[in-house]
């Protein structure tokens, strides 16, 4: 009953997406009032529809519907409800599944949004999301069905995958994740509506698109770091970054999404850049989907996953479409996106811009090329390489060094021109600062070049950052009198895109120290230990208490309870844990963690004596990781900041013929702070 | 609409294309086992479901491996809770009972599952023409390296593991492997 009803709304669904897409064509004809109506009905429908698909899926999790193939797959009746619900995207179909209710959830809130939006821009992005669900839905259907039915019924199920049953994060990540991922079709879809309908070259899709795109890259951006957040929480070995194709694949449409969110406002406010926007629009897009057809498809996919079919074949003709379509109108239409204006002066925030989208696309190049590599090479040269954190670290350590120091730089100088003793004047301080933190690292911490850099550059970038939040609040509380509180505030809501930018700016600083800092002064000590037994590492003396088991419906869990002592003195305990889950061999680990803002103590149990006599453990510690997950948090405020702002509504600042005649402090730029240099 | 350059740039994808094309060709989840060439695992196990076969061992009864020497062997690893199992029983129970009287024996090893739920599921399949054998702890599966199930091992008449198949396994590919296996000169 329930699998009949999630399949059929399903199928209804994928109807409804075909019908939407095929009538658009013959409703255009008869003026925009019916297309919009026809698209935007078509839309609802579709969300309705994938609606119930998705609740008939958790109903028949819940209530252990093993006729459900999904259910037979994922399922088990020893698992708690929680990670029953949540198993809803833990495996191929169901996460199919809810890709295609997040893409139809996406559909509707656009439409809905811009319903007042006259032209046929809007339900021209309609058809083009309908038609993306189209394929998911096709898949839902055929390939990647996850309500085939299954005889005769099994009386319990394995259960969903024991890492993914394993911690509150997965309840967290995926849905990030989907949200992020699927949010960069909005943007795509708009592209190709603008350029199907001929308004590329007007400049109101992109001004619709940037906050669908700051959206997804918000909550894209919350992934990643929850991502890297349960790898280090969940996986054992200390570390939340491997440079897996997986997380490459998300990674990826992330970089070139960062860098339309900064040279979009080059479009905007000087009419440069248009090709080039589109480009990393369509670009982010293709990316989401080659990720995901390289780890769903089999070609780069992880153990255990019997049941991909045909599903890659699919894939391979969907980007082989959305690839094709997208070249062929983007360069068939390249003439109407030719940029009006032209770079002014070499020192000005335009060319930081262009020099952080050529790093930022130079970076996605690097991982793109690092991830394809091993496919590449077996197919000219027959050989199975592996591409390994050493090639990725050299080629993006320069990068992110070379992006820190342009976090610092874009926000001091203004737009248009500015001279080099502008320029100087403003650099200078932040500039002496990281000098010193770079005499001061490698006098007492550390000579590795690469930590230098990284926090000279990374102090350079945030005390230009956090010097503009200054500055502003210093001109306010001087032109208005108020309160350094107030005048924070109110800069920030005059100004939220800038403000929210700086944030994100702070955030992404804050990540780089974590990253940097736990990578380099990383301290590591294996040892087994009988009961009563002491190891020491970077200062924590650890004891061996005890070591226990305890049975649970759908595991068995072994702990050492461990003393952490300084100086002699208990500061606490931690017991790091070893989980046996029914249907794996393999244990699950759950690290323990002490958290402190300036590191963690983590603590991994690897191995025990089955007579609970001695455990082997791995004790690690690693400064300023928390940082990290902080920095995620400020990242997705900034992006909330900026969000909250109204969309810039005034007209890009056009060429004049003779910029001498109209200098730079004249020029009507929409900074309502008074002008700081 | 400029349809040069509009194909140009359509052509640009194709090479793009055909790499991930390639991609499809290739098998990352073939996993090597080091197993094939060298002795099989000893087993000891007890049989927890007979099978219809001629000369089925009774209820309880060990199966070993040395034993079995002799015969070209069969160990398949499976599961109740396991979807791909299911579409490899049939040819498993079929091509068993086509080679009942020639010396070829098959076994199916429980993998991480509760006897009564295996039970039932032989059952509701339509019952198995070969003893199906309790792994306590997955020992045995443990020592054939198994990574998921279902697997299936192939033994020559020598007691040598001659090639492992991952996934469900069609009826072709079984009596492949086996009549390769049985036209070995005997040891």
């Amino acid at each position: 009953m329930t699998r009949l009803l999630g399949y059929d709304a399903l199928a209804v669904a994928l109807a409804v997406a075909l019908f939407g897409v095929l009538a658009a064509a013959f409703a255009a004809r008869r003026g925009e009032a019916a297309l919009g109506a026809l698209v935007r009905g078509c839309v609802f429908t579709l969300f309705g529809l994938t609606s119930a698909a998705v609740l008939a899926m958790v109903y028949g999790l819940v209530s252990h519907d093993f006729s459900i193939s999904y259910v037979a797959q994922v399922g088990s009746r020893s698992t708690p409800l929680f990670f029953t619900i949540i198993s809803l995207w833990g495996a191929l179909e169901g996460s199919i599944l809810f890709w295609a209710w997040v893409l139809s959830l996406w559909a509707m809130l656009v439409v809905w949004r811009n319903r007042e939006v006259p032209g046929r821009l809007i339900p021209y992005t309609g058809v083009a999301l309908l038609g993306i669900s189209a394929f998911f839905l096709i898949l839902l259907v055929g390939p990647a069905n996850p309500f085939g039915l299954v005889t005769p019924v099994p009386s319990d199920g394995p259960g969903p995958n024991p890492l993914l049953q394993n911690h509150v994060l997965m309840a967290v990540h995926p849905p990030l994740l989907y949200l992020g991922y699927v949010g960069m079709s909005v943007p795509f879809a708009f592209a190709i509506a603008a350029l199907v309908a001929g308004e590329a070259g007007n400049d109101t899709w992109l001004r619709l698109t940037r906050r669908w795109t700051l959206l997804a890259w918000g909550f894209l951006s919350a992934a990643i770091i929850a991502g890297m957040w349960w790898s280090y929480e969940v996986l054992g070995w200390g570390g939340y970054w491997a440079w897996d194709p997986v997380e490459n694949a998300s990674f990826l449409p992330w970089l070139t999404a960062t860098a339309f969110l900064h040279s979009v406002m080059v479009q905007e406010r000087r009419g440069m850049l248009r090709l080039w926007n589109v480009n990393l629009i369509v670009s982010t897009y293709a990316l989401t989907i080659l990720g995901t057809f390289l780890t769903r498809s089999g070609v780069l996919s992880s153990v255990h996953a019997f049941t991909t079919g045909t599903i890659g074949y699919y894939f391979l003709a969907f980007i082989a479409v959305v690839l094709i379509v997208s070249l062929v109108l983007v360069a068939g239409h390249s003439e109407e996106l030719r940029g009006e204006g032209r770079l002014d002066a070499p020192i000005a925030r335009e060319t930081v811009f262009l020099l952080n989208n050529l790093f930022l696309t130079a970076f996605m190049f690097t991982v793109l090329l690092g991830t394809l590599f091993p496919l590449v090479a077996e197919a000219v040269r027959g050989v199975k390489v592996s591409v390994g954190e050493p090639f990725y670290n050299r080629m993006t350590l320069p990068l992110c060094a070379a992006l820190l120091f342009l976090m610092g730089v874009g926000p001091a100088l203004p737009w248009r021109r500015s001279d080099l003793a502008q320029a100087r004047a403003k650099l200078m301080m932040p500039g002496i600062v990281a000098l010193v933190v770079a005499v001061l690292c490698a006098i007492l911490l550390t000579r590795n070049p690469y930590a230098v850099s990284a926090f000279a550059f990374a102090t350079f970038a945030i005390v230009c950052n956090v010097r503009e939040y200054w500055l502003g609040a210093a001109a306010r509380r001087r032109a208005h009198g108020e309160a350094p509180a107030t005048a924070l505030v109110k800069l920030i809501a005059a100004n939220r895109r800038r403000y929210g930018g700086y944030l994100a700016h702070i955030g992404v600083v804050s990540v780089a120290l974590g990253v940097a800092a736990s990578s380099v002064f990383r301290k590591e000590h294996d040892a087994t230990l009988k009961r009563g037994e002491k190891m020491t590492v970077a200062g924590f003396e650890l004891q061996l208490d005890s070591l226990w088991g305890r049975e649970e419906p759908q595991r068995a869990v072994i702990g050492a309870t461990m003393r952490v002592m300084r100086d002699g003195r208990e500061v606490g305990r931690l017991t790091p844990r070893m989980n046996f889950y029914r249907t794996q061999d393999q244990p699950v680990p759950t690290p323990a963690v002490r958290s402190r803002p300036w590191g963690d103590l983590y603590l991994n149990l690897l191995a025990f004596e089955p007579n609970g006599s001695s455990a082997t453990i791995r004790a690690i510690t690693e400064p300023l990781v928390p940082w990290i997950w902080i920095g995620g948090g400020i990242i997705c405020l900034g992006a909330l900041v900026a969000l909250s702002g109204p969309a810039r509504k005034r007209a890009p600042i056009r060429e004049t013929s003779d910029p001498e005649r109209e200098p730079p402090s004249s020029l009507p730029l929409p900074e309502l702070e008074p002008r700081t240099a | 609409m400029n349809w040069k350059r509009a194909i140009i740039a359509g052509a640009v994808g194709i090479p793009v294309i055909a790499l991930l094309r390639f991609g499809l060709t290739r098998d990352p989840r073939a996993i090597a086992s080091p197993l094939p060439g060298r002795a099989a695992p000893a087993f000891d196990l007890t049989v927890f479901a007979s099978g219809s076969g001629a000369n089925a061992p009774s209820l309880g009864q060990r199966v070993r491996m040395n034993d079995l020497r002799g015969n070209v062997v069969v160990v398949n690893f499976w599961a109740s809770w396991c979807l791909p199992c299911r579409d490899e029983h049939a040819p498993l129970s079929e091509v068993a009972s086509r080679y009942e009287g020639q010396s070829v024996r098959f076994v199916g090893v429980v993998y991480n599952d509760v006897t009564a739920n295996a039970l039932r599921w032989i059952d509701e399949m339509g019952g198995q023409t070969y003893p199906a054998l309790l792994d306590p702890g997955t020992r045995t599966a443990i020592d054939f390296g198994v990574y998921g199930v279902p697997e299936t091992f192939f033994i020559g008449r020598d007691g040598t593991v001659a090639s492992k198949f991952v996934g469900p396994i069609p009826a072709r590919v079984l009596q492949q492997r086996i009549d390769s296996l049985l036209a070995a000169p005997a040891p």
